[in-house]
Formats: C-alpha cells, structure tokens, sequence
C-alpha cells in the first residue's frame, strides 16, 4: 500500500484492497495472536470461560429500506458475527454517531426497531454513546454496536475452518443477494417494481437448533461481498477447492431480473440474513431439514460441495454444463452500461 | 425468468451444438464485436460446445475499453477546475489515465458522480445551479440515444450549466477498418442492440463488398450458438449476407425515433480509439446547433501527450490480434482490482471476461 495514496472506497469494499489495508496498517500495528485469526469475533479467555466479542458500524444510505433499517441492521448485524462464530449473542452496546438536523421522530423509529430486534435475538442492550457531529460532518446517522456472546468449549473450531475435507457439502438457509438488491433499488434510481425485500434477519436461534442437533464443520455470513467472497476466503484458508452448482442456488426472481438488467452476479450481492455452512456430507439432508423447519430457512438449499480438484479455486458449474471461475468481488460492482 | 431461461435450455443448446458438428468442416473466424457477446461466451462456456475448427475472436465493442486514453485524461483533468461536477457511467471511474484515475481524482477532492441514467445528470445540474456539470457521454449507438436525449430535454428546460465530453462512437467504421487492415475475419456475430438502435442496414457493406457473412445476435447462449450455426451455413455454402438472429428485439428498420435523435444533435466526425488511433467519421461529435453544450467547446485545459500503459497490449486485442493470455501483464501485473488497461476494467471488457472466466 503507497502512503502517499488516499483512502479509495474500494478500500472499504471487502476485497483486495480492504485486505491490504488492515494487513499493511491495521495488523501492523495492533497485530497480536487473537487479532491475526481474522475470525468473524475474537475468542477471548476470561477465566475458565471462553466468550466471543465482535464489533461493527453501520453507515447504510437510505437508513429505511425495504425489509428493515438501520436500527434492526445494527442488531442483525453483530448478533450473526457472535452466532456463526458457534458463541451464544448475550449483551451489545450501541453508539450513535447523529447529525446535526436529524429527525428525532426517525432516531426513535430506528431506535424502537434496534429494541425490537435484540428482544427478538434475546440480547440486552447493556451500554452505549451519542455524539452530535456539525452538519455535514456525517451522513445523518451512523450506528457502531459491539457484541459479547458465551462461547461452547465444543464450538471453538467452527471459525476455524479445520476439518474441512473433499465431500463436504455447502448449505445457505436461503435466497441470496436480496440484502443488497433491496437497499440499491432504494439508493439509486432505478425504480424497479418489484417486491425484493432485504433479508435482514439475526439468525442466532435457527444456528442454534442446528448446533443442538448435528456437528457443523464451519459457518460464516455473507454479508458484505457475498457468498463469492466467503468462499474465495474459505479456499484460501483452507487450500481445498470448491465445486457450487449454479441451478441450485436460491435466487429470488426480482434479484435475478435486477442482476440481469445490471449486470451482476448474486453471488457478488450482500446479505444479512444468511449463514453459509460446511458440514459433513451425510448430516447435509439432516441439517437442511432443520433449516427448512425454521422461518428463516424456507428456501435452503445444498449449493455445493468441498472438492480436492482445482485447490484453492471456486468454480461454478452453471445451467448448461460450463464451469467458470467464481472470484471474490474486486472493488463496486458496477451496472453495465451496453 | 420469461425471455431468459427458455433460451439456456441445456437441451436446445446442445441441438444446435450438434447440427454445427455436422454441417461445419472450413477452418472460420467469427468475432463478436459486442463486450456483452464475449461476457455470455464465455460465462456459459460456450467454446468448449462449438467445433475445433471455429475460431471466435473478441472485437472492440466494450464502450469503456474502445475509450481513448486522451479521453480518460481529458475527464480528469476537467474533474480538477474548481465549480465542475463530473457525471459518469461507474465503469470509467477505475480507468487508468496516463497518470492517475477519476477514482483517485474523487479521493483526492474532485466532485465525481456515478450515474445509471445520463438523465440524473440533468437533476444533478438542477440542483447545483451554482455548479457546471460534465458528462462523460461514452457508449456506441446504445447509448448515444439517451445522451441525445438529455441534451435535447436539457435545451428545453433552459438548463445552462449541463455539458457532455462526447466520445461516443459508431460501430460500422470499425468493423470496416478492422478488414481493412487484414486481419483475419470470415464472419461478424454482430452486436444485438447497436442493431435495434440502427437497424440492419449498416452492415450490408461488409456483406456486399467484403464477401462477409453478418449475424445480429441476442445474448443468451442458446441465440449465440444459432447465431455461429447461421453463420457456418453461409460460409460452408457460399451465401454471407446481413441475417438477423435475433429477431425478437432487432428489425431490420431499427428504432426511428433513436435515429432521429441521434441526427438532430450529433455530427460524423474523425475519433480517437483505444490502440486503434483516428478512424475516419468513426466519432459522434456534438452538432454546431447544440455546441453551447458542448464541454470541449467550453472548457479549456492542457494536458501532458497521452501514454499508454507500457506492456499493455489492449490495442491488438480490440483488433483481434491478441488474446489476453498473450499479455505478459494478464492475471498478474494486470487485474481486476488493479488493473493496468481498460480492457481489465469493464466488466465486458475482453481482459476482465477472460479473467473472471479462466479455468
């Protein structure tokens, strides 16, 4: 990274960029053994217990989308990087960072649904922060909310990616892209009609019931830069290739049709409802009912497999027999324009 | 989804693989002019469906890549005036100029927008009265037709702060000097919506005076695969001419009324192409009548000669000389995320397909 640069927006977009940037300045100069596993929370020693901590902003435009906003966002958000690291979401803190001339009426809406959701996920909100900045000075409302969950000794490897073998299947409780859809077709003017909701969504419970059930042998949430880009990780971590089947991949209709006409590819699409998980192939069928059973997994589906072909590579296998390359998203995606 | 999923039918694609099998014998070479044609060959893998003896080659129709770098250069250097408000479609932020990039000139200061519409920029222009604000018209005749358009909804509502830095382009020029030139060419899968736009008859040169077989093709796999199979049974019998596959969008009259917005505010003049250099009447110029929107009629600015990237071969391979793997640069130096030519940075452009689409 040249120090005589700025700061471009693709260095906050979860690709290469955003990569070299926490190595080369963050992990440089905070590095230490827990910081350096990069995992979706810390694990942290306090006495003979393990507890998972993790922290994230939330700076979204609009604040109120389809299918939620900020507040709901800020819980969702945190709850799932305690929950797909195996640990139970116990207590947030929540800060807000206002805008001179903000709405009181929309800071109490937001904040009504942050309430809302962290008793729906079963956290408490245990402390927090409010600055007012000039006007201008940010982009009406900014959210940061840190996250303690209790970690199960027997859960400790999930963020790991471990044990990963040739045969394991992939599973995702759901239809993708729809997080990132929903809240573009509200951003830009486009003005598709159609009923894309994001799927915004804590998803600590339903990872519950299958934890309580079968062994998982890694879980993540493909947030920001899609399940593209969760994979691309998982293969890097892990030297094992993967082999995803493009017409099993749930894609809800209105997605679809956005991403044809603009060109973009789901997989690239941020969720926030979704959990990606690798489990051995003969709890794959068992696991999958749970999800189905739960409202946030209706539409789960097996979307592939862990492979020992191609190492480090994730290859799409589409409708008419072609593979091709699954990379992980290189800076915005952009709406073609021909 | 209706109109997509009908024409990826495993089935009807692997029909129309095999007539081809059985009625191509001659060694062809077909480009396909069109960014979109190259992203859907090879995102359905299409290739490895058609004969060892065809040959498709990439052509330069990725609006972006064709883009000269003086261009590029130009458009920075009108982000620095102070009061200026630069419009563009995404894909040219991460262009490389000779220097720097409009993603760079926005980190370091400049007032730049992304747009999906070039109408937003005459919203934008609204509401900064107190601004000027440029659009980076690029595009063939797809998107010519909105810039028009703007322009003309621009005059109407006496909006005097909206100016275009035209490099949009028309396609039969190109097609024409890339024969010219000699390189090897037995047929044209020919761009879908350049062809709805203009209509059918501006290939028939091609047809008539070059002996070239002409195929306007949809996007889906199974339209390329009937457009290649139309193209090999010209070709095996002797009978190229100018033929429409994709009949569901494209009339051989075109759309009138884009034409005529297309003649009202532009001119045919000389333009710049990337690694192509100056091709005669290739250009859409804004016409004397509309100058008074016209950037480079405004706004005056010196920049150093254009470079292009050294090692690039971006030039051959809009020409159809090269492919990206010949590029010492490809995968390595030259990626999406840092790309070094325009060709990596379009998500159409030949280098990115190839990229995304190596296995």
């Amino acid at each position: 990274m040249q120090k005589e640069h700025n700061i471009l927006l693709g260095h906050g977009s979860g690709g290469r960029l955003m990569h070299e940037l926490i190595t080369e300045v963050f992990i440089k100069h905070f590095g230490n053994e827990i910081l350096n596993d990069q995992t979706d929370s810390a694990i942290l020693t306090a006495g003979s217990t393990e507890i998972a901590f993790t922290t994230d902003s939330f700076v979204i435009d609009p604040l109120f989308f389809p299918g939620g906003n900020i507040g709901k966002l800020a819980v969702c958000g945190t709850v799932n990087d305690l929950a797909v690291s195996g640990s139970e979401p116990l207590f947030l803190s929540v800060s807000f960072i206002i805008e001179e001339g903000f709405p009181v009426r929309d800071l109490e809406i937001i904040t009504e649904s942050l309430a809302a959701e962290a008793k729906k996920a079963g956290v408490l909100i245990v402390t927090g922060d409010t600055k007012v900045v000039n006007k201008s000075k940010c982009d009406k409302l900014f959210i940061n909310t840190a996250g303690i969950g209790r970690m199960k000794k027997e859960n400790l490897y999930i963020s790991k990616a471990l044990n990963l073998q040739s045969g394991d299947v992939i599973i995702i409780n759901g239809t993708i892209g729809d997080h990132g859809m929903a809240v573009m077709n509200a951003r830009e003017s486009f003005n598709f009609k159609t009923n894309v909701e994001s799927d915004c969504a804590s998803l600590n419970h339903l990872i519950n019931e299958v934890l309580d059930k079968y062994p998982v042998k890694f879980m993540r949430d493909p947030t920001r830069g899609g399940v593209a880009t969760v994979l691309n990780e998982l293969v890097g971590k892990t030297g094992l290739g993967i082999e995803i089947s493009e017409p099993d991949l749930p894609v809800n209709n209105g997605v679809r049709a956005m991403c044809e006409i603009l060109g973009f590819d789901p997989l690239h699409i941020a969720n926030e409802g979704k959990v990606l998980i690798v489990a051995g192939e003969n709890y794959g069928l068992k696991i999958l009912e749970v999800l189905k059973n739960n409202e946030f997994g209706k539409k789960s589906a097996i979307i592939g497999r862990i492979v020992n072909d191609h190492p480090g590579k994730v290859v799409l296998r589409n409708e008419t027999g072609g593979r091709r390359i699954v990379d992980s998203l290189t800076g915005d995606q952009l709406p073609r324009i021909c | 989804m209706k109109y997509v999923d009908e024409y990826r039918k495993k089935e009807l694609i692997l029909s129309v693989a095999e007539k081809l099998n059985t009625i191509s014998k001659k060694e062809i070479v077909l480009m396909e002019v069109c960014g979109g044609h190259t992203m859907a060959i090879h995102r359905f893998g299409l290739t490895s469906l058609l004969p060892s003896n065809i040959h498709l080659i990439s052509g330069p129709g990725c609006p972006v890549c064709v883009s000269s770098q003086h261009f590029i250069d130009l458009s920075m250097a009108y982000s620095r005036i102070p009061g200026i408000i630069i419009t563009t479609y995404g894909d040219l932020i991460r262009v490389p100029g000779s220097s720097t990039s409009l993603e760079k000139e926005r980190a370091a200061g400049s007032d730049i927008r992304i747009v999906y519409s070039v109408l937003e920029s005459l919203e934008i222009a609204k509401k900064n009265s107190e601004k000027n604000i440029i659009f980076l018209g690029i595009g063939f005749e797809t998107t010519a037709p909105a810039t028009a358009a703007a322009i003309l909804q621009a005059k109407k509502d006496k909006i005097n702060n909206f100016y275009v830095l035209s490099a949009h382009k028309i396609m039969p020029p190109v097609m024409k000097e890339l024969v010219k030139e000699g390189v090897k060419i037995d047929g044209f899968i020919a761009p879908g919506h350049v062809s709805a736009i203009t209509g059918t008859g501006i290939y028939n040169e091609l047809a008539s005076v070059y002996g070239l077989g002409v195929v306007v093709a949809g996007f889906e796999p199974a339209d390329l695969m009937q457009a290649v199979l139309m193209l090999a049974v010209q070709i095996e019998t002797g009978t190229q001419k100018v033929d429409v596959q994709y009949q569901r969008v494209v009339h051989k009259e075109g759309n009138t009324i884009a034409q005529q917005l297309l003649n009202e505010v532009f001119v045919h003049g000389d333009d710049r192409w990337r690694g192509l250099g100056i091709i005669p009447e290739s250009g859409l110029k804004i016409s004397d009548d509309f100058s008074s929107f016209d950037a480079e009629k405004h706004f005056f600015v010196e920049i150093p000669e254009s470079r292009e990237p050294k090692g690039c071969i971006c030039g051959q391979i809009l020409r159809g000389l090269k492919t990206p793997v010949d590029c010492s640069l490809f995968a390595g130096k030259c990626t999406p995320s840092d790309p070094v030519g325009a060709c990596m940075v379009s998500g159409e452009g030949t280098c990115a397909t190839y990229y995304k689409y190596r296995f």
